[in-house]
């Protein structure tokens, strides 16, 4: 293989490589080895830390907390997408008096933690417990203020031709931008949506914060009987990266499908463009 | 608006804080980062393989649960070095997958054709990296990078959920004590992480600007 840092590698460079991959192998087993060591003596392997994890009882406490951490995601997204769609549309209006507060509203949301919309709502909610709303409010603010910015990149990416020929057609803004605009933007901007998607299934153990329903509030259910928290921290995470590849499997699933589709087959240009704003937008938001 | 001022030195503080916590984690991301993105773009495959073991295990956790894990987890399995370095570490981590990213999109950005006209012409490796592949990666580096700042600096928010008060905690202090005045005091503190964030981004833009080529 050759890349922009290196070339084809012959055999000295072969056998240096081999070398390098088998002095890492190496240092990472050692590592694993003192790592599984130092649990070891450290008492995390013994029944009582992992017990929970094969009594029914806790692991419905646990399948419970995947389903509402799966409702509060699915009910983000689904706000989430709506106020992203208005708000991206009111960032392209003619009118200033629609654009600006338009603009001002992503850019506040966007720009503050996610955390502290959520505790600010739960505050103004009157502390509720065990209640997922502030959450999904403060989840719908959020992710919609970014999607925002990801629908008005993927109606700008669309071809200006095609808007032209909109207009020569004799439609008006409202009828190109719903007939022609957004049904190419959004077919240009499902990868990105879905990886907003990942984004909102993890930003749910927010809910820890405020006692939301969940996985993380379940989790400590189960660390405050037990005290085992590293276990239990670990067994979330697991949950959690099973749960975030499913769905970038099922996004790659759906881009391979989008790609081969002869409806977007000539639409080079767009996706080109959406790339671009994607590189721009993409790891400030995946975060 | 008299409870921002009166607790001004309060807010302060929080904010000193959360861009303490920016600073120490930000160093640890960035050089975890660039480790982690040398180990992706080597042509030795195993690490290649565990560079990207590395990112999708802690870039698909979420970073609550990489503080919990740092916070509860590590005091007690006999790793205790206090809570400021254990929550800078987690989110660090957490980070630098982010920030290995950033940097491997932007040296592959640099096409391939560059970097063979500059062996074909007899360039050493070290010349074809500082010469030509480098400036070029770093223009399409800095971007990113300033998103990733960005979303650390309203992702150190969550240490204020493990007692380190930064302005997140002391926001929830406030809207306790000063009930009627809650919208006042969510605005006020908001638009101090709004400033943050805008001069992060106006840094990365002139840097930007100042690196920019006309593209013939």
């Amino acid at each position: 293989m050759t890349s922009v840092l290196f070339d084809v590698p012959g055999p000295k460079a072969r056998r240096r490589h081999r070398v390098i991959g088998g002095l890492t192998v190496v240092a990472l087993v050692v590592l694993f080895g003192l790592a599984i060591w130092k649990l070891y003596t450290e008492d995390l392997f013994t029944a009582q830390n992992w017990e929970p994890f094969v009594t029914p009882v806790y692991i419905n406490v646990l399948l419970e907390g995947l389903m509402w951490t799966v409702i509060s995601a699915a009910l983000a997204i689904a706000g989430a997408v709506v106020l992203g769609v208005i708000l991206g549309v009111a960032k392209l209006s003619d009118h200033r008096i629609v654009r600006w507060p338009a603009w001002l509203f992503v850019e506040f949301f966007r720009a503050v933690p996610l955390l502290l919309l959520i505790i600010f709502i739960w505050a103004l909610a009157g502390y509720p417990l065990y209640t997922i709303w502030p959450l999904v409010a403060g989840l719908v603010l959020y992710n919609g203020s970014v999607l925002a910015e990801i629908f008005r990149a993927g109606i700008n990416a669309v071809p200006s031709g095609q808007v032209e020929a909109g207009y020569a057609l004799g439609l008006r803004k409202t009828a190109v931008t719903r007939i022609i605009q957004l049904p190419q933007a959004i077919r240009i901007m499902i990868p990105s949506l879905i990886s907003q998607c990942i984004v909102a299934l993890k930003d749910t153990s927010l809910g820890y914060v405020i006692t939301a329903s969940g996985l993380t509030v379940a989790g400590r259910e189960i660390w405050r009987t037990f005290g085992n928290y590293l276990a239990t921290a670990l067994v979330l995470a697991v949950i959690y990266i099973i749960l975030n590849l499913l769905l970038s499997w099922f996004g790659n699933w759906v881009e391979g499908r989008i790609n081969r589709s002869p409806k977007v087959a000539g639409n080079d240009a767009g996706r080109t463009a959406m790339d671009l704003e994607n590189r721009r937008l993409d790891s400030g938001t995946a975060l | 608006m008299d409870v921002l001022v009166d607790n001004a030195s309060l807010i302060l503080d929080g904010f000193w804080k959360t861009l303490q916590l920016t600073v120490v984690s930000g160093a640890y991301a960035l050089v975890i980062g660039v480790l982690v993105a040398i180990a992706r773009v080597s042509p030795v495959g195993i690490l290649r393989g565990f560079g990207t073991v590395y990112v999708t295990l802690f870039r698909n956790t979420p970073l609550l649960i990489l503080i919990i894990i740092a916070y509860y987890g590590m005091p007690d399995i006999g790793i205790n070095p206090g809570f400021f370095p254990l929550i800078t570490i987690a989110m660090g981590i957490y980070t630098s997958t982010f920030i290995a990213e950033a940097l491997r999109s932007g040296i592959n950005g640099v096409p391939v054709g560059q970097a063979e006209a500059a062996r074909a012409i007899g360039m050493p490796f070290g010349m074809t990296m500082t010469q030509v592949v480098l400036p070029q990666a770093g223009r399409l580096i800095v971007p990113p990078v300033a998103s990733v700042l960005i979303a650390l600096v309203k992702n150190t928010s969550l240490a204020g959920a493990f007692g380190i008060a930064e302005a997140t905690f002391r926001m929830r202090g406030l809207l306790n004590d000063h009930a009627t005045d809650r919208w006042w005091i969510f605005f006020g503190i908001g638009l101090g992480y709004v400033v943050i964030v805008e001069v992060i981004s106006l840094v990365a833009y002139l840097i930007e600007r100042r690196w920019k080529v006309v593209s013939r």
